[in-house]
């Protein structure tokens, strides 16, 4: 009779815990657009099953939580029983002994207050707001709707120029975005329901590697129209680029002394390689795009004002971005040696430098701008880089490979320290930041926040402090220019008018406050195509590409090829391009995972492609 | 070419066949059910999978192209399984009381689990539950249902009408009305290519047979007089399901099977029609010679499905109408005065059934302003052409063994102009054979105009009448219509007249048509009506002696005061949803 045993997994314990990750994989690869109250019900019926069947309230109320919302669904409820199944759920959330019980009545009661209106639709219509829009999951999660699976179709083929112009129907950034989109496509990638996302991202860089460079479609006849464009950055150059095929003459105006904006002022040559971005931009420029740099739109000396402008051009398009550093207001911020991720990223970009060589440098902030400053810093030969972030590194906003690079070249991420104030010398040097450490708290709107940790403030000695926690829109003058303005935006409707302004409209960052470089495409896209309603045409645009029609084939399960890049050792002294091309054979093994959800499940139906807008 | 096998036999096969196609010209039927050629490909039911060797799915047959080397096979053991569970999963949501559905014996569902011998339910039966009003002319039973999406699709591809939609998600997902609307609030035509285009008895019109046959009906009251028209389209299709050749279906026959119900009279559209071309042909001819008092083009008004859309799409346009009502109701109204009073009879006994190719017309006989007669009503009744057929059906009349009898007088003689107005193009070249003669005093060669028949979706003709140039365009289908009104509006195209069916091909192709799954009959029901006038010896809608006499006896001449109270309508006396 043995005291003790080793317990070993059963087989069915075994496959019940792969079950566990493949429903995992199943949640993320979740269409957008169900009912949440159908979901609800699914995962209380999952709940349910985990329940240890001791208690009351966990045992029984959940099933009859789970009932009363199939009758919902049904449609065999009234209104009262949305308050029973609220008073059922607070009496579970209350009353059950551990958090099997309350964390799923918690639930139930999150969905009655968050999607009160499906319950009642069901109820008092027997109908369900959620529709399925737009089914192909990462055409519907790319803001410019990119045809994925038509240019990952033709990445398979080696039609590579093919699947370049196939993304500039929808995208002029295929260079860029290959390079450093974030790729929201990723997300819910159906893939995961059998292994992992497709390398949306890195089918791209394949086909424009690969391509070489593809002549843009042709212009059509001209309109005689003319619209001005405020702001050479994505966004701008977009709009630009389709409404030069559509006819329409355009002029941008860049303050600057490089078109791009933030792809080329914001994001450091070793992510996107001036000479990769300058292939996109010259594609969009050989639509003939005219081009003023330098050219600040303002009422100052010398400066072009928004009314002379919208007084020679048919429409306008306001796309100026948000280049202002934001500072964090700590005393001390006004020295040398205290730089914004703006300022600091701007100077390399126009080929000016910023002295870090063998200096301590504090990095402030936790985004993928910080991120593109700590590295930056330590290829300018800085002799140690920290990265100093409230929370804790799992919390940072940056994407989790931006994270893990900058670690990998050397930055130390300073995690769950509150920057408090720069100190200074009598000469106003920099040497340190002092910081109160911070320990991770409450969850408050979705993320954990900091808190006070009750330890000592201590400094951290250093030379330089580069501030990255966002960045502002310089709205001054078209403010006065009757410009609306809310939040320290431009205010916009959803299809980039700006109401108080006949012909004016207003896109990216500018609208939105800072965010992705896809985002700010997007927006150029819907605002070419309402200009040129405004203007009185109905343009479309298309490609005469044809997808090859998706084969019969197995799917079995496929590790994702990813993106490589270069050794640390030589990547983090040079500002070369980090990101090594993937082989033909990992190109086309990756391609080949593609579930061509355009044209498989509704694809086939409905919205599964979009010829032309 | 590429080489494939099909349950081992070696073929060669065109590039870009699908498998269905390929084993289909073989000689192997693949059994399918939600498939609809170029309309409906969505591989939804999964009946049609067949297997492939070295794939280890099965596939479906109808969405997948040929390959070189493929070998495949349609009656595998794997393949017999899944067609057999597949098709019992969709009978377990299937309303499955045949003996009572409006389908049976024409039902792709019934035919295709009978032919796979299913005699057993393996599965619980789970119905949706049904919701709609049964006062509307189209009807939707929730619990038939297959949701093949063809309804959808043929509203979207074809009728650009977007009414159908896929509601509800996740295991509910059905099929319902747009943007959650109730199916009265929306601009739904009435055209009902849905129900000929429905696979099972989901969708159909709504039957009012019964209001006609039960004991209190007009039918049993031997103080109502029945007055019976039929529309030209019907009498090219009525026979089909009645096991009749085309041959054998004879107009007369047709007068003769429904005198066999115990109606009183059975008169013929065609009048109606040859009366809607001296009025509709007279208003062209006003508004031509005064052009700059018009917008253009003029529409034409017989078709009460595209009224609706228009009314419903673009009311602003409602002024290019013609006002003259639609045949059947011109000539329920006339029936009910100038018939009433010739024959003497007190025209509230007299109950006006119109047997139409078309859904739309129960709504159309249903507008309060579209009465002129002094009655509750100047049509009483609309049945469609499916209505008749079970009539006949339900009295076991031989139609075959028929002796075969005119239409009554005073309103069954029509003439070829009159007949073609059930096909696409044949209201603009009766109109035209006609306007040709009001303004010159001579007849054309009666085939002078035939460049506007055919299939054609937008067809396109220019005539020179006294040196003046006619343009004239023909549409049929509301997706072609809103094609050519876009094109109108952007300035694109011009024309002078211009006829509108809205369901493909015509009232030939019309919703209330016999339905045979799979099969599009308008072309050929419209040769038939091509034969008819062509075999008439009147062949101009101002020769018809009855006509004629309507308007000496009675109207005086077209566009009169009194034509102009009872054969014209105001299309803005009523208002379709969402209409100003």
């Amino acid at each position: 009779m043995s005291r003790l045993t080793i317990k070993t997994q059963s087989a069915a314990q075994a496959t019940v815990e792969e079950l566990y990750k493949d429903l995992e994989r199943r949640i993320v690869a979740s269409p957008p657009g169900l009912c949440p109250v159908d979901m609800a019900s699914a995962f209380l019926k999952l709940c349910h099953a985990q329940t240890c069947g001791k208690c009351v309230p966990c045992r029984v109320g959940l099933g009859q939580l789970s009932a009363m919302l199939e009758d919902v669904l049904d449609g065999n409820a009234t209104l009262t029983t949305i308050d029973r199944i609220e008073r059922t759920a607070r009496v579970i959330a209350d009353t059950a002994d551990c958090a099997i019980g309350a964390s799923a009545a918690d639930m139930v009661l999150k969905g009655v207050k968050g999607f009160r209106d499906d319950y009642e639709e069901h109820i008092l219509h027997g109908k369900c707001l959620a529709a399925i829009n737009q089914p192909v999951p990462c055409m519907s999660l790319c803001p410019a709707h990119v045809d994925i699976p038509g240019y990952i179709a033709l990445v398979h083929e080696g039609r590579w120029a093919d699947a370049v112009r196939l993304i500039r129907k929808d995208n002029p950034f295929p260079v860029a975005c290959a390079l450093v989109c974030e790729h929201p496509c990723e997300a819910r990638c159906r893939r995961n329901m059998i292994d992992a996302s497709l390398n949306i991202r890195g089918m791209k860089l394949a086909a424009v590697d690969k391509a070489g460079p593809v002549p843009v479609p042709e212009n059509a006849p001209s309109t005689g129209k003319r619209v001005a464009i405020i702001g050479g950055g994505p966004s701008g150059l977009s709009a630009a680029y389709y409404l030069q095929l559509m006819g329409h003459q355009t002029t941008v105006y860049e303050m600057h002394k490089h078109l791009g904006g933030m792809l080329y002022y914001g994001i450091p040559s070793y992510r996107l390689p001036r000479a990769r971005l300058d292939e996109d931009i010259n594609a969009i420029l050989s639509t003939g795009v005219e081009v003023r740099l330098d050219c600040k739109i303002g009422d100052g000396e010398g400066m072009t004002s928004i009314a002379q402008i919208r007084s020679e051009y048919d429409a306008v398009y306001i796309s100026i971005g948000a280049h202002t550093g934001k500072y964090a207001g700590l005393p001390g911020e006004d020295v040398r040696g205290v730089i914004s991720a703006v300022e600091m990223l701007g100077t390399l970009a126009d080929g000016g430098t910023v002295d870090l060589k063998d200096k301590r440098v504090c990095v402030i902030g936790g985004g993928n701008v910080a991120m593109d400053v700590t590295r930056s810093a330590i290829r300018l030969g800085a002799k140690t880089v920290k990265v100093i972030y409230r929370r804790r590194r799992d919390d940072m906003t940056a994407l989790q490979e931006e994270v893990d690079a900058a670690a990998a070249e050397g930055a130390e991420i300073v995690e769950l320290h509150a920057p408090v104030r720069i100190e200074t010398d009598a000469e106003e040097n920099v040497t340190g930041l002092t910081v109160s450490p911070k320990i991770i708290g409450a969850v408050k709107g979705g993320r954990p926040a900091p808190a006070d940790s009750d330890e000592p403030d201590y400094t951290i000695p250093c030379d330089a402090v580069i501030i990255a926690i966002g960045q502002g829109i310089e709205t001054r003058h078209f403010e006065s220019e009757g410009i609306p303005i809310k939040r320290g935006v431009i205010e916009a409707a959803d299809w980039s008018a700006v109401s108080s302004a006949m012909g004016v409209f207003a896109g990216g960052d500018c609208v939105t406050g800072p965010a992705t470089a896809i985002r700010a495409i997007a927006a150029g896209k819907v605002a070419a195509a309402n200009i040129d309603e405004y203007l009185g045409f109905h343009h479309s645009i298309s490609v005469d590409v044809e997808i090859p029609a998706p084969r019969i084939k197995d799917d079995p399960a496929y590790g994702r090829v990813n993106v490589k890049e270069r050794p640390v050792d030589e990547r983090r002294t040079d500002w070369e391009a980090v990101e090594c091309p993937l082989t033909d054979k990992e190109i086309c093994q990756e391609s080949g995972r593609c579930l061509r959800c355009d044209h498989f499940g509704y694809g086939v139906f409905k919205g599964g492609r979009e010829l032309k807008w | 070419m590429v080489n494939i096998k099909i349950n081992n036999t070696p073929l060669q096969v065109k590039e870009g066949t699908t498998i269905m196609q390929a084993a289909e010209d073989a000689g192997f039927r693949i059994p399918h059910l939600c498939y609809l050629p170029g309309i409906n490909e969505i591989a939804a039911c999964r009946v049609c999978v067949v297997e492939v060797k070295g794939v280890k799915r099965l596939v479906p047959s109808c969405d997948n192209m040929v390959a070189e080397g493929m070998e495949i096979f349609t009656n595998s053991p794997r393949v017999r399984d899944a067609r057999r569970t597949n098709v019992q999963l969709i009978l377990s949501q299937h309303d499955c009381l045949c003996a009572t559905c409006i389908r049976s014996g024409n039902c792709s569902l019934q035919t295709i689990a009978n032919d796979l011998g299913i005699v057993t339910d393996d599965y619980a039966r789970v119905l949706e539950k049904n919701n709609w009003p049964q006062d509307f002319p189209l009807i939707r039973d929730a619990s038939k249902c297959i949701k093949c999406m063809r309804c959808i699709q043929i509203c979207d591809k074809v009728q650009n009408l977007h009414i159908w939609d896929v509601t509800k998600t996740g295991s509910r997902t059905t099929v319902g009305v747009s943007l959650n609307r109730d199916i009265k609030e929306t601009g739904c035509s009435l055209c009902s290519q849905c129900v000929t285009h429905c696979p099972v008895g989901a969708l159909h019109e709504r039957d009012d047979r019964q209001k006609l046959l039960a004991m209190c009906g007009a039918l049993s009251d031997p103080e109502k007089i029945t007055v019976v028209q039929v529309a030209p389209a019907v009498r090219t299709a009525w026979g089909e399901q009645l096991g009749l050749t085309r041959e054998e279906a004879t107009p007369e026959r047709l007068a003769a099977a429904i005198k066999a119900l115990g109606f009183d009279y059975v008169f013929d559209t065609n009048f109606g029609a040859d009366l809607t071309i001296m009025e509709e042909g007279s208003e062209f001819i006003e508004r031509f010679t005064h052009r700059d008092r018009y917008a253009w083009p003029m529409f034409t008004s017989c078709c009460p499905g595209w009224v609706r859309y228009l009314k419903g799409q673009h009311p602003e346009m409602v002024d290019q109408l013609s006002t003259a009502k639609s045949p059947h109701q011109m000539q329920g109204t006339c029936t009910k005065t100038y018939f009433a009073q010739k024959m003497g009879i007190d025209p509230k006994k007299i109950f006006n059934i119109s047997i139409m190719p078309c859904v739309a017309k129960k709504s159309e006989a249903d507008i309060p302003s579209i009465n002129d007669s002094g009655c509750e009503k100047d049509v009483d009744m609309v049945l469609t052409t499916r209505e008749l057929v079970r009539m006949i059906r339900a009295d076991h009349i031989n139609v075959r063994n028929l002796q075969e009898r005119p239409f009554d007088s005073p309103f069954g003689s029509g003439t070829g102009a009159a007949v073609i107005f059930g096909v696409t193009g044949g209201v603009m070249e009766a109109a035209l054979r006609s306007a040709y003669f009001l303004l010159t005093g001579q007849n054309a060669d009666p085939d002078a105009f035939q460049n506007v028949r055919g299939m054609g979706g937008w067809k396109e003709a220019e005539f020179k009448i006294l040196g003046e140039r006619v343009k004239i365009a023909v549409a049929s289908g509301l997706g072609n219509t809103e094609k050519l009104i876009q094109a109108l509006k952007r300035g694109e195209v011009s024309y002078d007249f211009v006829e509108i069916m809205a369901c493909p091909g015509g009232c030939v192709g019309g919703g209330g048509q016999p339905i045979h799954d799979g099969e599009e009959l308008a072309s050929l029901r419209g040769d038939n009506l091509y034969f008819l006038d062509r075999k008439n010896s009147l062949r101009f809608s101002h020769e018809n002696p009855e006509v004629q006499m309507a308007y000496r006896e009675y109207y005086g001449k077209p566009l009169s005061e009194r034509s102009h109270h009872e054969l014209h309508t105001d299309h803005h006396a009523w208002k379709m949803p969402g209409e100003r």
